[in-house]
């Protein structure tokens, strides 16, 4: 390990990948301070930049990005009840009465400071159980891939959907869909593309990110009259106050940070829950722990309360690259881009990654750190400034994103059909935006589709074409069994609250 | 009748997923692979069986969360002008090429949100573009078609 801890240094620590981190994280910090704009977006309008690098250097900058994303959306969430991102949401609760009672410098401090160390404590679980778990998962196989993927897909339906299961099951179907699109990948035999040469290849993953995420945002935006950069206009009107922050409350945070580190990474890693569970059922459980007297503090500014989530969503986030780095598949919507990416690199994450791969697999953990301690000494003192290039108005802001993302896809295909293709499932998308269709899972679901249909392959050859292999294996039944329980669940609630 | 506009897009995806099927099993095999346990129709067809299950699910079950959209609350009329905007900038990029086209569809959107300080539009649209095809171009050496460019003789 400790070779991989040198080699994953020698890469994240050259003079371009420290610029990326800081490049990332800064661009990440704007993208997540706005309403409605949150990680997705900004590491989707990343990507084509990513692809003049070397795979390493590009995954670099998406981790930068994703952090970045995550501070930003505090950020705006003490100064303005605002959160830019949902993992920032229990944020609020505590940060903004700080900051209306004068202490917003202090509570942008403590939320810098506990998500550095959550988000440190977490690169160091990380960092002890990747390798391991990548050992464990290399008995893993077809039937349990497969099994996992559903467990996955359906994880993320259930978490991402607020209380509308079934409409993100219908965008998981509609994500797999898009990906069976193309050729296919044992055969040749092209399937949906309507003899149209376009679709030979299938629809690229940058379009549908693009699409459904960078394009149908902005077009949101413009539809509902939302002015995500009105908020932003008024942090740079606040007086932030001091950033100190004293023993008593060092001795809280010293207490809260630990456990919370614990739980948030605990959720980052299971499939799906991510840094909004994270950081709610932090902000629950430390309520619980602390005396009375601090009890009930919570809910008005108390350094319990803003740690804890702050802790936990960070943690989260570095949580969630372990399900992406040991077994391939992403937890979250996030890492599916990121996995989309790496595909789109030629590399296959997954049990064999930190062997084949060792300066990828360490230098992204390594630039967590990195991104932590660039997140600390570069953008707490500079929020203010920062909130003021956030004044650009939505007239220059929307044409931008829309401009970003064309020329993402113009550079990777130098083709009209594909421009065309974009508008139209980002115009489809917004539409379903507005009737809460939620569009992580169908991303979720298009990066896992090819894989998925792999795994169901060669489980079925194995098997004779039996629908056994489900429950031969005690492991592919156990994840097999808590799908059912999910999908059971969620119906049940369906059902049960209309009732 | 009051029609839910969740169930109207839950039928259309029952009726999407219906053709989605029947487009699957028109999936031409191998003679060879006609009876295998797995070939290129297999996978589509269960996803087509799942569209129709959910969708029928959504459409059957009560509806707790009913979404209401105040239409008339929405700003139609700028998104279509600007998706508009934005086809005809796809139309045109591989003609014309990069620089002019994107230029003229920043210039174009940024009018039509509603900007009119001409030197702001201007600052933001052909020295930004040229910035950033820098940026690409020559810093990150990814290539950018531009007869345009070529044509004045900027661009090799």
């Amino acid at each position: 390990m400790i070779e991989g801890i040198l080699i994953g240094l020698t890469t994240a620590l050259t003079f371009q990948n420290i610029f990326m981190v800081m490049i990332g994280c800064f661009f990440g910090t704007i993208i997540g301070m706005l309403p409605g704009l949150g990680p997705m977006t900004a590491i989707a309008l990343m990507i084509p930049i990513t692809y003049g690098f070397d795979p390493a250097t590009g995954l670099i900058l998406m981790a930068g990005v994703y952090y970045g994303a995550v501070f930003g959306g505090s950020t705006s969430s003490i100064l303005l009840n605002a959160p830019g991102v949902p993992g920032t949401v229990a944020t609020s609760f505590d940060g903004y009465p700080m900051a209306q009672q004068g202490k917003a410098g202090k509570a942008l401090a403590i939320a810098a400071w506990s998500s550095f160390a959550g988000g440190t404590l977490a690169a160091i679980y990380l960092l002890f159980l990747a390798p391991s778990l990548s050992k464990v998962s290399l008995s893993f196989r077809s039937p349990d891939y497969f099994a996992l993927m559903i467990l996955g897909l359906t994880a993320i339906a259930a978490f991402s959907s607020k209380g509308q299961f079934i409409k993100a099951m219908m965008m998981v179907v509609l994500g797999l869909m898009l990906a069976s699109v193309g050729q296919d990948s044992l055969s040749d035999i092209t399937r949906f593309t309507f003899n149209n040469m376009n679709l030979t290849d299938g629809i690229s993953f940058v379009l549908v990110v693009m699409a459904t995420f960078a394009m149908s945002e902005a077009l949101t935006i413009i539809l509902k009259r939302n002015d995500p950069t009105a908020a932003a206009k008024q942090v740079s009107l606040t007086e932030l106050g001091s950033i100190k922050i004293d023993k008593e409350e060092r001795a809280k945070m010293l207490k809260t940070i630990p456990r919370t580190s614990i739980i948030g990474f605990l959720i980052g890693v299971l499939p799906g829950a991510g840094a909004t569970i994270a950081s709610f059922l932090a902000y629950g459980m430390e309520r619980n722990l602390v005396n009375d007297k601090e009890k009930e503090k919570f809910g008005k500014g108390s350094v319990h309360g803003l740690a804890a989530p702050e802790t936990a969503n960070n943690a989260a986030c570095s949580g969630a690259f372990v399900p992406l780095l040991t077994l391939g598949i992403p937890g979250s919507g996030t890492t599916a881009v990121m996995l989309g990416a790496l595909l789109g690199f030629g590399i296959q994450p997954g049990p064999r990654l930190y062997m084949t791969n060792p300066e990828i697999f360490w230098s992204v953990i390594m630039s967590m750190y990195i991104g932590m301690v660039v997140l600390l000494i570069l953008n707490l003192p500079l929020i203010p400034y920062i909130a003021r290039i956030l004044a650009v108005p939505k007239n220059y802001l929307i044409p931008l994103i829309l401009f970003f993302s064309i020329t993402g896809i113009y550079v990777m295909s130098f083709n009209n059909f594909d421009i065309y293709l974009m508008i139209g499932i980002a115009v489809v998308a917004t539409f379903m935006r507005l009737y809460d269709f939620p569009m992580p899972p169908l991303i979720l679901a298009f990066v896992l589709g090819g894989l998925m249909e792999e795994n169901l392959r060669r489980s079925l050859l194995l098997s004779d074409g039996s629908w056994t292999f489900l429950w031969d294996r005690t492991l592919t039944a156990c994840i097999l069994s808590t799908t059912i329980l999910i999908v059971g669940w969620q119906i049940y609630k369906t059902i049960a609250k209309k009732n | 009748m009051n029609i839910n506009t969740t169930k109207i897009i839950s039928l259309l995806f029952f009726i999407f997923s219906a053709f989605y099927l029947y487009t699957a099993y028109q999936i031409q095999v191998f003679a060879f692979d006609e009876n295998a346990p797995f070939n290129a129709r297999t996978f589509p067809i269960y996803l087509g069986y799942a569209g129709l299950f959910f969708s029928g699910l959504k459409l059957i079950l009560p509806d707790p969360n009913t979404i209401k959209v105040e239409h008339k609350t929405l700003e139609y009329k700028k998104t279509g002008i600007l998706v508009l905007i934005a086809i005809i900038y796809g139309a045109t990029i591989l003609k014309v090429g990069y620089f002019l086209t994107t230029s003229l569809f920043l210039m174009g959107s940024y009018y039509f949100l509603g900007e009119r300080r001409w030197v702001l539009i201007f600052m933001l649209s052909f020295p930004f573009v040229a910035a950033f095809m820098y940026l690409l171009h020559g810093v990150l050496e990814i290539y950018l078609r531009d007869p345009f460019l070529k044509l004045i003789g900027v661009m090799g």
